[in-house]
C-alpha cells in the first residue's frame, strides 16, 4: 500500500519549507495543501487542534506537528539520506544548534527592524550569528551538516534567505560578506540546494510581504 | 558507558531542568558526580562549557566536549543507554508525538509560571493563572490518552514525558487548589519513587 503523505503548509512560511526540504532529501512524493492563515481549514484545526498553526505533516492519517519535530520524523520514519549524524554525540550537537537558531539567533535578527541606528540591537544580531560563523569555521565543511546538508542547515533556513529580503525591505543591512565570509557563502550554497530550491517562496512576492510588514506599501 | 568516561553534571538542585536529567541518569544507573552551580556566581566551567546559553545543565564527560540543554541531554543518554529503561517508543510518529508535547510543556508551559512570578498586578495574575489551568487541562486530556488507566505518561512505567513534565509538579501545588487532575496523582508516584 502506497503512503499517503501530506503537508500543511503555506509557501511564505521558512518553518513550512524546512518540512519541504526533508521530503525533498528523502525523496517523498507528497500532497502539498496550501492554508490560507486568515481562514484557516477545518483538517488543519483537526490535526493541529493545540496550536493552530501550520506546518502539520499528516502521514497515513497521522499528524505530525512543530517544524524542527517534523523534520526529525522525515529522518526516522524513512530511509534513504540522512539529515541527522549516526553518531549520538554528533547528534546532541545538530540539536543544540538548532535550538540556539529557533530560541537565540532568529529573535535577535528578527528584533532589528527599520531603525539603522539601533546599534544595540543590531550588535546583538551579529554577536548570534557569529556563533554560526565561527561553527563553520571551525567544521571547514560547505554545510553545517558536512558535504551535504543536515538538521542545522534546514533550521538556519530563514537566515539563508527569508533574511535577506527582510533586510532589503527593512532597510538595514548587517549581514555581510566581509562580516560573515562563511555564512554567507553558505547561505549561497544552502539556498542552490537540489532539495532547497523549490522549497522557496519567489523573492519578490516575500519581498511584498515583508514591504506591507515594515508600513513601506504607499497608497495601499 | 566507557565511551563516555567519567561524568559529572553540572547543575543546581533547584532548578527543575536539572531535576528531569538526574531523573534519567538515575533511571538508567549511570554513575555521576553533581557539581552545584551558584546562579549569582556562574563558574569558569560552566560559562565555557554552556557560552551560548550560559545555564545548567550542562553533561560534562572526561573524554568528549559538554552536551547543554536539558532535552539534548536526555535525548543523548537515551541514544547512548537504549538498554536501560527505554524512555522513548520504537515508532517514529509515536516518538515525534511525544517530542511535540515535551516541547508544548517547556515552550507553552512552564514558562507561565515564570511569568507569573514576575507580573506585579493582580490582574496580569488572575490572567496568567487562567491560562495555566487552560494548559493544565490541556495536558491532563494528553495524560489520560498516554497513559490510557495506567499510572505514568510511559504507561506502566515512567517515560519520557513523566521525566519531562515530572520536574515541574513541584510547582504544579497551586493548580491543585483549583481543580482536582489526574495529572497530579503524579506528585505522589514521584514522592513514592524518590528519584532525587
Amino acid at each position: 500500500m502506497a503512503d499517503s503523505v501530506k503537508l500543511y503548509g503555506t509557501v511564505l512560511s521558512a518553518y513550512v519549507s524546512r518540512a519541504k526540504m526533508a521530503l525533498n532529501l528523502k525523496g517523498i512524493k507528497y500532497e502539498n495543501i496550501e492554508e490560507d492563515l486568515s481562514n484557516k481549514s477545518t483538517d488543519l484545526l483537526k490535526y493541529n487542534p493545540v496550536h493552530k498553526k501550520v506546518p502539520v505533516l499528516v502521514h497515513n492519517g497521522k499528524p505530525i506537528s512543530e517544524s524542527l519535530v517534523i523534520v526529525e520524523y522525515i529522518d526516522d520514519a524513512w530511509k534513504g539520506v540522512p539529515i541527522l549524524p549516526q553518531d549520538p554525540y554528533q547528534r546532541a550537537v545538530a540539536r543544540f544548534l538548532a535550538k540556539f537558531i529557533d530560541e537565540k539567533c532568529v529573535p535577535a535578527i528578527k528584533a532589528v527592524g527599520t531603525n539603522g541606528d539601533d546599534h544595540q540591537a543590531i550588535a546583538e544580531a551579529c554577536a548570534q550569528l557569529q556563533v554560526l560563523e565561527n561553527e563553520l569555521k571551525v567544521k571547514g565543511t560547505k554545510f553545517f551538516g558536512g558535504d551535504n546538508i543536515g538538521l542545522v542547515d534546514i533550521a538556519a533556513d530563514f537566515i539563508a534567505y527569508w533574511h535577506g529580503i527582510r533586510e532589503e525591505a527593512a532597510g538595514v543591512t548587517f549581514f555581510t560578506k566581509d562580516k560573515f565570509p562563511k555564512l554567507t557563502k553558505w547561505a549561497d550554497d544552502f539556498v542552490n540546494c537540489q532539495a532547497v530550491k523549490n522549497t522557496l517562496p519567489p523573492r519578490e512576492q516575500m519581498l511584498g510581504f515583508y514591504m506591507k510588514f515594515f508600513g513601506k506599501v504607499n497608497g495601499m | 558507558m566507557s565511551e563516555m568516561g567519567e561524568i559529572k553534571l553540572l547543575g543546581a538542585a533547584a532548578s527543575p531542568f536539572v531535576n528531569r536529567v538526574q531523573f534519567v541518569l538515575n533511571l538508567k544507573s549511570i554513575k555521576y558526580e553533581f557539581m552545584e552551580e551558584d546562579f549569582d556566581n556562574k563558574s569558569e566551567l560552566l560559562l565555557t562549557s554552556n557560552p551560548v546559553f550560559k545555564r545548567v545543565p550542562v553533561l560534562i564527560h572526561s573524554n568528549k566536549p559538554p552536551v547543554c540543554e536539558s532535552l539534548i541531554i536526555i535525548d543523548y543518554l537515551e541514544e547512548t543507554h537504549p538498554d536501560v529503561h527505554k524512555l522513548l517508543p520504537s515508532d517514529p510518529a509515536d516518538r515525534a508525538v511525544i517530542r511535540f508535547w515535551a516541547y508544548y510543556i517547556d515552550n507553552e508551559f512552564f514558562p507561565l509560571y515564570g511569568r507569573l512570578r514576575k507580573t506585579p498586578d493582580k490582574e496580569g495574575k488572575e490572567a496568567l493563572k487562567k491560562q495555566i489551568i487552560e494548559r493544565s487541562q490541556v495536558l491532563e486530556k494528553t495524560f489520560v490518552k498516554f497513559s490510557n488507566g495506567k499510572p505514568y505518561f510511559g504507561g506502566d512505567d515512567v517515560g519520557y514525558l513523566d521525566v519531562v513534565l515530572g520536574c515541574f509538579l513541584g510547582w504544579t501545588k497551586f493548580v491543585g487548589n483549583y481543580n482536582n487532575f489526574k495529572i497530579l496523582d503524579e506528585v505522589r508516584q514521584w514522592r513514592n519513587l524518590k528519584l532525587f
